[in-house]
Formats: C-alpha cells, structure tokens, sequence
C-alpha cells in the first residue's frame, strides 16, 4: 500500500519589540541572566500586565503579509500550566478569537536545478496569535536555575492547516515564512538564539483516503534543516510501523537533530488539561480599519512578488533574482542602483552585485550595512564600461579600489589614469605590432577563420598595459588586417 | 485628648493639622499609644511600624511648616490591608505562603497616598488571600469585633475595620471582592466605600479575583470616604481594566448634591435569614430618606438568588489561576521535603495554604476544566450579565438601591468557622454589586439589642460615586452611630 504524509506546522516566532509583551522592561538576548525583569515579569503579588501595543501592531503586519483576515475583536485567555519557566504559572495567550484568522504562505519548492525556479503552492494557515514566551531552565546535577529574561518576549504562534506534504515543503514554508518576516522587521527568525521555534504534526494515510492518520507531535525541531530531516525521519518511522503491521501511537516526540533519532516525551493520556479562561486582567482589543491601514501601508513587497517583478521589469535572470531577493536591503541596493543606472542596465548592475560586491564583502568579512559602495557606484561603473572609458579587466580594479576607499569609480578612473588609451598613433603601432607578430593568426584571419583575430588582442591589451579601449583595437585590428588583404 | 484624637474624624483632624492645632506627630502617637493600649485584644495588625510613621509624621509636620503641604490626608496616619503592595514592606496577604515576602514596589494607591503625604502604618490583617468573611481564616491571628471581642469584626478586611474602629488609625484601605469592605465595615460600625470597579487601579493589590476585586477606604464617615476616594480614584496605565474618567470633587458633592432621591428596595433582599433588628434598622433608614422627600419605591433584582453560585464559580476560577504564582519556586513558602518539581509544587502548596483557600483553589479548578467549562464559568458569566441587567434596569426608576449591608451583626468567632455554607452567605446583599461592577457603600445604621453594630448599604450607578456618597452623606451627617466608641 501506498502512504502519504500530511504534515502540519506550529511555528513561534519572537517578535522584536523594544520591550516585552506586558510590561516596558526591555527584551533582547545575550543579557545577563534575569536582567531584564520588573515585578509583572516576575508575577510578584498584584502585578498586572499592560499589553504593547507594538506588539499588537507587529502581528496585525504579519498577518496583512500572509493575507490573513484580521479579527475586529480579539482577546487574551489564559491557559493554566505548572512549569518553572512560567513565572505566573499560566501564560497570557489566545484561545479562541485570535488575531489574525486563516491566511496563507506562498512556497517555492527546489526546481529541477539550480538554475530553474521551483514549483511555487500556497499552504493554507489555520490562524496567529499573540502570547508570551517563558523563560529558560538549565539543569545541573543538584540543582535547576531560571532565567526569565525571555519571559514575557511577545510570541506569535502561526499554526498552518494540516496540508504540508513532504519535508522538503516544510523547509520550503519556513525559509519563506522566516523571509517574509525578516522583512517585514517582525523578527530576525534566528532559530539558534530561539528566535524561530518549531513543533511538526505528523500523520500518514494510504494515497487516496480522506481522513487523517493519527498524529505524532515532534518537538525540538531546532533548525530549518532539522525541521526536513526531522519530518522525514518520522514519517519514514510511521510507514515502517504501518507495514510491518503495527499501530501509531498518538504521542509527542523529542527529535535529537545530531543523532538523527526520536524518542517518545509523552502519549495523548497525559495530555494537559490548560482550563483555558478569558484573562480578565486585560480587556478585549477591537482592531479597525484605520489601524489595519496604517500598518499595512508599513508592510513591505511580499519577496516573491518582487521576485516576479524583477524578473518581467528588469529582465534578470531567476538565478540572480534568488540571490537578491531574499535579502531585503541587497535587493533595496540593487534597485536604488538601477533608479540611477537606468532599468536597461539592471541586468549589469545585478551582475555588480552579485559577482563583486558580495565577493568583496565576503572577503572584508563585511555585511552591506558596513561597506562604502553605494548604488550610486554601481550605476557610475556600468556607465565607465559601456562607454568604453575603461574595459572589465580595469574595471575589476577600479571596484576594488572603491570598495576600500568609496571613492566613486569614475574618481578612480581619473586618479589612477586607467582611462582606456584612445591615441590611435600610439594604438596603431601596437596593432601593427601584434599583427607582425603573429603569422599564423594573421594567415588565419585572411583565410576566413574570424576568431583568429583574439590572437593579435592579447599582445595589445600587454602593450597599452591593459588601458586600450577593447572597442578601438578591434576596430583597428579589422582595418589593418582589411588593408593588408 | 490622646484618645480623641484616634477616634476623630479624617476631616476634622485634617482641619486642626490645618490650622496648627495638633502635629503629625502628635495625632500619630495617638494613634501609637491607642493601638499599644488594644492591639493585644483586637489583634487587627500583622505588622506596625511605629518608628517608621513617626518619622514620616515628622517629614509631614516640616513640610507643613515649610508651607508645603502636601493636601487634606497630609499627616494622616493610614493602615493598610496586607494585601497591597508597599515597598521595603512585608505583603503577607495572611498567608504562611507569602510569611517572609517584603514588596520591593509600590501598589499604585500607596503611591497616591504616599504622594498625598498620609502616615502609612500597619498592615492590617484579613482571611488569607481575602477569602473569607470573619477574618478567622488569617494563617497568623484571628482579629476580633471590637465592640464584642468574643465577635468576629468580619472579613475579609477585618483588619482594617477592626484597626479603624478601635482608633488604630484614621482611615484605612481595604479590598472588597463580594463584600469584604462593606460587610466588616457594617460589622464595626464604620463606612466602607467599595467604589466602582476601575475607579481604583488594582495594581499592587495581591489578586483574588481579579473581574471582582476593587480596592477601598474604611473610614470614620461619608465625607473621610470622599476625601480617601479623591486621592485613590483615577486611571492608572499599569492597569489594564482601570478606567478612564473624569474624577469630580467628591467632597464638595456631598453638599451641592442635595436630592431628594430615588431610592429603591429590591424586593428579594428582605426575605428569609434576614436578622429582624437588622431588618428594622434598615426600616428606619428608610423612614428616614422618606422623611427628606425621597421617593421610595420596590425594585425587582429577579437573579439574585443566583448571585451567591455565580459569584463561588467565578471568583473561584479566577482564584485558582491567580494564586497559581505562588508556587514554592521563586519568593514564596517552599517545602524543605521536596524531592522532584512536582513534589515542589504539591507540598510547598500544601504546606503554605490554608483550608480555605485550598478549598477555593479546588472548586476553581474543578469549573474551569475541561467538559465543565461550559457547563459552570461560561453559564455563570451569562448569568452575571444578567444580574449586572437587572441593576441597570432598576436604575431606570431610581438613583440608588438601599439595602440591608449584612444578614446578621457579628457573629462568634468560631460559629461559622466550621460550615462555608453559612459564612458565605453572610455575604448574600454585597455580592451582587460587585458582579455587576457597581459602587456600594456601607454606613452605620445602629445597634443591636446585644450593642453590636449594624450597616446599611447603598448602591450607586457605574462610575457615579458622587451621587452615590451624597446620598449616604444625608443619613451619616444627620446620625451619630459613628460617634459610638467600641468599650475596649
């Protein structure tokens, strides 16, 4: 029999506000431990939280990114668990009237290569909603510490439908859930400082069948590339036990990224009972349409919309699009750029980008926030080549010498006097000389053979010292040679 | 003169601090000497801090002479319930569980206080975590009626009734969930003002209930209750469910607001387990407002008798959530038997609640989990819009609702102790105001044959406490049941 998996995902993602959800004390990461605290994160007697709105604003975006319905009312429920890392012992979430209803995420799955854009589906969402992080526990042999420093962290909880099919759509939803977020400044999606966490359903049926298998919750999925091997891991273990005729067990599962294995944490009998009630310390948020507006006019292009956008407008390649996209200030840098350049020499600017600048920065050890090229340089650097002033080998240079000066290429050009040689004297004999030099190519080019006319070229470019205009001394070339038939 | 002075009225001591004619320190020593010469019997305080007021009655008394004073409470010695915050001080709530806690912040209304130059001093005691009416449940003491010192003065904020009415202090603050202002107030024979819920930011107010709780003064009278309420009242943006509102002069009401009112009587809180003298008190003051011209007609509040259900499940439910913090693992009671987290949690919560508050933690748990959800908290919130309905309906035809405050006077400490049933019903007339979130004030009303004393309370409109204490003004200012000392 054949099976297939339907998977569906809750993702966390820790919203980036200047302080925490219920109280001003601020919230970062890499603080000293239960530094940032006050008596409400702390659940000292008679604190009461106040929600910020920052937060708020912050997932009414997100949900306008994934074309959520945003609700006119929501609330704030509590939901009532014992755990050391939570200070109040229940957390501030939302039950049943979240925030943002429905939505979806736009995913491209690998192409057939590299080269070739990926097969792109929506995966429907089931909801988002806003609560609060705990704090973290470390474990020694005699004793447990907590640091509540990310307790209270505002916490969107996007929990997608049941209708992810195959690990690799799964990586393919969270690398495009973590873009859209990162560019909408919602958060920075770093899963190694926790920023992004996510928990899988996991269920397989026989190909055809309607309902859902039974369902496996995997927790500790703590890289995107976890997320894929986990999820495949799993549903390769249900289909072993279906086969060899067994039952699957409604459980949640540790899965140990290293080792590449799962363990059983507990069965759907020792499931918590949360006693979820509308949190009546906090009043209910209405949400209106001048609200919504405003932040949706906050809210960036979604990427692959600009992806296409790029691709029709400036004719760029997919491949080079790939690259530009997902970071929201390379492709901001990119059309700055081109608004200087001119959108027929988007293609050359991206080429700029994507072969030197990166190359550069990568060498410098730099992001694009630390380095002296503007886009304004790109654009003067395109217009030195195709005019002809300096050909690519000097103009390799020049970039250089602007990435460590931000001196503008054409004050380079100017400085270093890398102009290309257009003294026809002076360029004629240097042909004249090449084609002297070379019988073979010479005899070659006579006969018919075009390409033979690279050979002369070499030796020019050495002479002028890479100055001479490539234009001119093919130019020149082709009339000595047409002299000489 | 000492002992004059801890019985005199927050207005008329403010007045003589005024005009120079007692210090800060002076009327605080009074206060000291009074409570040094009692407190043994009356056991109102959990903590005091003579030395502490002293000083601040001193700082208050220069500021004077500075020209700097600071308004109406400057120099005013204040107690306050152990159940709100002050900072560098214990916030026991009552509890074993809280025993070493000392608040490293401010409540905001001891901000206000402290801002408006009172004398803080004492922590007054209450049934733990305010769960109770007898302020029997204290995990330290049991405080007693000053009137009767066999009687309980009430609860849950027995402490500050009892303290005020045995000249402990001037005025003290309290908290009222279904009753627990009013009803130790009608019990000692002095105004308790629950005021609106939202009219007083709650922050710093160690949660029962939080859709219930509502922080309060007791005073000597109606007019000390409009000057405490001027000070307390207005939004605060460190609590969510506080209000935004214009705050009028409250004292100055008392007298432009002259009536004749609309008073009625619902029908359903003169029936059975009402105490016949407390019934006929309750007809004088009616008699009374009758005389002045007001017009006083029945009014139906048809759901009270769910009122007392309504109230145990969600005020229970709330409870068991809120009290969940105290748990063993940061700034509380924990076990030293404890041999995992769990066991952590089960016996530092064994060992640090008391029965009461136990057996609410449990029905809490019990409405809210899951398949009976529906079946308990959602349907006792439909019936509480119903019975906030009923209030609003009634006051289509009148300004204010008279009532008796309690069924009964005090009762022996130890009577009800042992059946819950009993003890909350003696809560049976104030519980409704706070389900509907309306303002109730308790006011003397007379004594018993047996000399204990007996409350009369009013209800307000939402946010109209102006009417309402300029209503409760026109029977205090024309009685002198509140010159009635306690024979301590």
């Amino acid at each position: 029999m054949n099976y297939e998996a339907v998977i569906g995902l809750e993702v966390h993602v820790q919203v980036k506000t200047a302080s925490k959800i219920f109280t001003r004390v601020g919230q970062g990461y890499g603080h000293p431990e239960n530094s940032l605290t006050d008596p409400v994160v702390l659940a000292l007697p008679g604190t009461l939280p106040v929600m910020n709105k920052a937060a708020l604003d912050a997932i009414i975006k997100a949900g306008l990114m994934l074309h959520c319905d945003i609700a006119e009312v929501c609330k704030w429920d509590r939901k009532n668990y014992f755990y050391p890392d939570s200070p109040k012992n229940y957390q501030i979430s939302q039950y049943d009237q979240p925030i943002c209803i429905g939505g979806e995420v736009e995913i491209e799955l690998p192409g057939a290569s590299r080269n070739v854009m990926g097969e792109h589906k929506q995966i429907p969402l089931t909801r988002i909603h806003l609560e609060e992080d705990v704090g973290k526990l470390s474990h020694f042999a005699n004793d447990s510490l907590v640091d509540y420093n990310r307790a209270g962290t505002p916490l969107m909880e996007i929990v997608s439908e049941p209708a992810i099919a195959s690990a690799e759509e799964a990586y393919a939803y969270l690398t495009a859930l973590r873009t859209m977020m990162v560019y909408a400044g919602i958060s920075d999606c770093d899963m190694e400082k926790g920023q992004m966490r996510c928990d899988a359903n996991i269920s397989i049926r026989p190909v055809g069948q309607t309902e859902l298998g039974v369902k496996v919750e995997l927790k500790n999925l703590n890289s995107i590339s976890y997320v894929r091997d986990g999820i495949a891991h799993e549903i390769k273990r249900q289909m072993a036990v279906l086969k060899a005729g067994g039952v699957i067990v409604q459980e949640t599962r540790d899965y140990d990224g290293v080792a590449g294995t799962s363990q059983s944490l507990r069965t759907k009998e020792d499931a918590h009972d949360y006693r979820y009630f509308p949190d009546p310390d906090l009043m209910p948020v209405r949400v209106d349409d001048a609200w919504k507006q405003r932040l949706a006019a906050e809210c960036p292009e979604r990427p692959f919309d600009k992806q296409r956008r790029f691709m029709t407008d400036y004719d760029v390649p997919y491949t080079i699009t790939s690259v530009l996209v997902p970071d929201r200030a390379l492709s901001d840098f990119f059309e700055a750029g081109v608004a200087v350049a001119g959108k027929d020499k988007a293609k050359q600017v991206a080429n700029w980008i994507i072969n030197d600048l990166l190359r550069e920065l990568s060498a410098a050890g730099q992001t694009l926030a630390d380095t002296k090229v503007t886009p304004a340089h790109l654009a003067d650097i395109v217009k030195l080549v195709d005019a002809g002033t300096i050909n690519s080998n000097i103009a390799r240079e020049v970039f250089a010498e602007t990435f460590t000066t931000g001196d503008a290429p054409s004050a380079v050009v100017e400085r270093k006097g890398l102009k290309a040689e257009t003294n026809t004297d002076e360029l004629e004999q240097w042909c004249r000389d090449a084609i002297a030099g070379n019988e073979k190519a010479r005899t070659d080019f006579l006969g018919g053979k075009e390409s033979a006319i690279n050979g002369f070229k070499g030796p020019v470019m050495k002479a002028s010292r890479g100055k001479a205009n490539p234009k001119l001394v093919d130019e020149t070339l082709r009339r000595l040679l047409a002299e000489m038939q | 003169m000492s002992t004059d002075l801890a019985f005199s009225s927050l207005a008329q001591l403010s007045a003589q601090l005024a005009a120079g004619e007692v210090s800060s320190v002076q009327l605080t020593q009074a206060v000291i000497d009074q409570t040094t010469a009692v407190e043994a019997r009356v056991q109102a305080f959990n903590s005091i801090n003579p030395e502490d007021a002293l000083a601040q009655a001193k700082a208050s008394d220069a500021r004077r002479a500075a020209g700097e004073t600071l308004g109406p409470l400057d120099g005013i010695p204040v107690a306050l319930k152990d159940v709100i915050a002050v900072k560098d001080q214990p916030l026991t709530a009552s509890s074993k569980m809280l025993e070493n806690f000392v608040s490293p912040y401010d409540a905001t209304v001891t901000e206000k206080l402290k801002a408006a130059g009172a004398v803080l001093w004492g922590r007054a005691n209450l049934d733990e975590f305010a769960m109770g009416s007898s302020t029997e449940n204290s995990a330290f003491k049991a405080t007693r009626n000053p009137y009767n010192l066999e009687c309980v003065p009430g609860g849950s904020s027995g402490g500050s009734a009892a303290a005020l009415a045995a000249g402990e202090a001037i005025a003290t603050l309290g908290s009222d969930t279904g009753g627990s202002i009013r009803q130790p107030a009608a019990l000692c024979n002095v105004v308790g003002l629950k005021p609106t819920y939202g009219l007083i930011s709650r922050y710093g107010l160690a949660a029962f209930a939080s859709s219930l709780d509502q922080i309060g003064p007791f005073t000597r009278t109606v007019e000390d209750a409009a000057m405490m309420l001027q000070v307390l009242a207005g939004h605060d943006r460190r609590d969510s469910t506080s209000f935004k509102t214009d705050i009028p002069n409250y004292r100055a009401a008392l007298t432009e607001k002259q009536g004749p009112w609309k008073l009625g009587i619902p029908k359903e809180y003169f029936g059975e387990g009402l105490d016949p003298e407390v019934g006929a008190a309750i007809e004088k003051a009616i008699a009374f407002y009758r005389e002045r011209g007001c017009e006083i007609t029945e009014v139906s509040l048809p759901h009270t008798e769910y009122c007392l259900s309504v109230y145990y499940i969600i005020a229970t439910a709330e409870a068991s959530s809120n009290l969940a913090r105290y748990d063993g693992i940061r700034y509380t009671h924990r076990s030293a038997e404890a041999k995992d987290v769990v066991d952590l949690y089960y016996k530092s919560r064994a060992e640090g609640f008391g029965p009461e508050v136990k057996r609410r933690i449990i029905l809490g748990t019990y409405v809210l989990s899951s398949g009976y959800y529906d079946a308990y908290y959602l349907r006792a919130q439909k019936v509480r819009t119903l019975i906030r309905q009923d209030f609003l309906k009634a006051y289509e035809s009148v300004d204010a609702i008279l009532t008796p405050t309690s069924p009964t006077p005090a009762f022996k400490a130890g009577e009800k102790a042992a059946n819950p049933l009993a003890m909350y019903l003696s809560d049976i007339y104030t519980i409704g105001v706070n389900l509907a979130g309306l303002p109730g004030i308790s006011i003397p009303a007379g004594f018993s044959s047996a000399g204990l004393p007996i409350g009369l309370q009013l209800i307000g409109q939402p946010y109209r406490e102006a009417d309402l204490l300029a209503v409760a003004h026109a029977y205090d200012s024309a009685h002198d049941w509140n010159a009635q000392r306690p024979n301590l």
